[in-house]
């Protein structure tokens, strides 16, 4: 997923201020997701899901929420902010901040998330978006397994 | 009777001057010209631009021959206006390890026989963060983060007052204009001195000649930072100077999968690193010793 992300880099336009993000991280072959949503009928049920997107989990406030809360039930290609505006996944820090204000205002300023590459000069450079790290469906960051630990020194 | 005094100084002046150059002659002559000409090396601060140069010719000549690659050793000197100090916030480091490991590639670490690494994690109980002494870190869980623990990267912490450079005998470690406490390898003795008065343990050993593999070798360095060493030279972190004086993020920064580690100009008012000492709460290692820090830990906050 990281990898993915260090190949191209794009520039996301959010409200007015540049970051030089990495592509979302989209599992493969499922963009453009219109390819078959286009000629499927808006169904705002909340269930479960059987055919498609099934191993999606959502632990993301699921009691209230719903897919159509931030994916665009018209425009399956974009993501919908709470006043209408449709934006593309490239700039899908500002969806999260509207909850996260905090978080959002932390990773402008390149505090929260991360950033790799030149950090001064012309060099290039790229910011992580938070679904690179956080799961949309599941934000919990998951644990990992530990590198091994140094060597002891031999007791002689 | 004063004329006499005059020639017997004069004399043992004379004889001592023979005496000393009998003795240089065959120590000089039971070492090849290499030898002798790395024995009177000078110190890397009072090279001129073109002594710097054979030597990193001569050096780039000796690495090729030992690792088969092609390296490029950097004399870099700092940049302007800059002044680096680096922020970790405690609030989200797992301990995973990842940075440590980085590091040991980037800066071409001896793997094994010594094992040398330049960050070490330390496992507190939570609750505990300033019983450092109760840390540990060998742990080895299936999984981090382990429930009830907190993970305290340490590394060396760049001083503005360093005790270990002002120890140094043969002041083959200094501070740079940019805040980047550096070793000469070459210059350096071995006596461990440095080790010995740094209260962070930033400082490690080469008890023997480094094993690094190979194929896992970085040839993109810095001579004051992580070309290849030898033995008995004294090594820290350097805050990666071979990538920071380029612009360039730390390899731990990069590795780390939690965000945890920043960088950053002081002298930038714009930069992360000054963002998080106006905003955050910080605090610096051992604040009481001294020693001026420039690696902030902070709190989500």
């Amino acid at each position: 997923m990281f990898l993915l992300g260090v190949c191209f880099t794009s520039f996301a336009n959010g409200a007015g201020e540049e970051f030089p993000v990495a592509p979302p991280p989209m599992t493969e072959g499922m963009f453009p997701c219109s390819n078959c949503h286009a000629s499927m009928e808006v169904n705002r049920k909340k269930r479960e899901l059987k055919e498609e997107h099934s191993q999606i989990k959502l632990h993301h406030a699921e009691t209230m929420r719903w897919c159509l809360d931030c994916h665009d039930a018209k425009n399956r290609d974009k993501l919908r902010l709470y006043n209408g505006e449709l934006i593309n996944f490239t700039e899908s820090y500002r969806l999260c901040g509207e909850c996260h204000g905090p978080q959002y205002r932390d990773w402008k300023a390149g505090i929260h998330g991360k950033r790799v590459g030149y950090f001064t000069g012309p060099g290039k450079r790229i910011y992580y978006l938070c679904a690179h790290c956080h799961d949309p469906h599941e934000p919990k960051f998951k644990p990992l397994k530990p590198e091994p630990p140094p060597i002891k020194p031999k007791d002689s | 009777m004063q004329n006499k005094r005059y020639t017997r100084r004069e004399f043992l002046r004379n004889a001592s001057l023979a005496a000393l150059g009998g003795l240089t002659i065959p120590v000089f002559s039971s070492c090849t010209k290499e030898e002798a000409e790395d024995f009177l090396q000078k110190h890397f601060r009072e090279m001129t631009p073109e002594e710097k140069k054979r030597i990193i010719a001569k050096l780039e000549q000796r690495y090729l021959q030992k690792y088969g690659r092609k390296f490029q050793i950097s004399t870099q000197e700092a940049v302007p206006d800059t002044f680096w100090a680096y922020g970790l916030e405690l609030s989200r480091c797992i301990g995973c390890r990842r940075c440590v490991y980085a590091c040991v590639k980037e800066n071409n670490h001896s793997r094994h026989d010594p094992q040398l690494q330049w960050i070490r994690v330390l496992r507190l109980k939570r609750g505990n963060l300033i019983n450092l002494e109760n840390s540990e870190h060998y742990y080895d869980p299936d999984l981090v983060p382990e429930k009830g623990f907190i993970y305290l990267p340490v590394q060396c912490q760049q001083c503005q007052e360093p005790p270990c450079v002002k120890v140094c005998p043969v002041h083959a470690t200094w501070q740079e204009p940019d805040g980047i406490v550096v070793v000469d390898y070459n210059w350096c003795i071995g006596c461990r001195y440095c080790i010995a008065a740094c209260p962070y343990k930033g400082r490690v050993f080469n008890w023997a000649e480094p094993n690094i593999p190979k194929e896992e070798i970085n040839p993109s360095v810095h001579y004051l930072g992580n070309r290849p060493r030898m033995k008995c030279a004294v090594e820290k972190c350097t805050f990666c100077i071979q990538r920071v004086r380029q612009g360039r993020y730390p390899a731990c920064v990069e590795a780390c999968p939690t965000g945890t580690r920043k960088f950053g100009n002081l002298l930038d008012p714009n930069s992360e690193m000054r963002y998080i000492i106006d905003r955050k709460r910080v605090f610096r290692l051992k604040e009481d010793l001294g020693t001026e820090p420039k690696f902030y830990y902070f709190f989500e906050a």
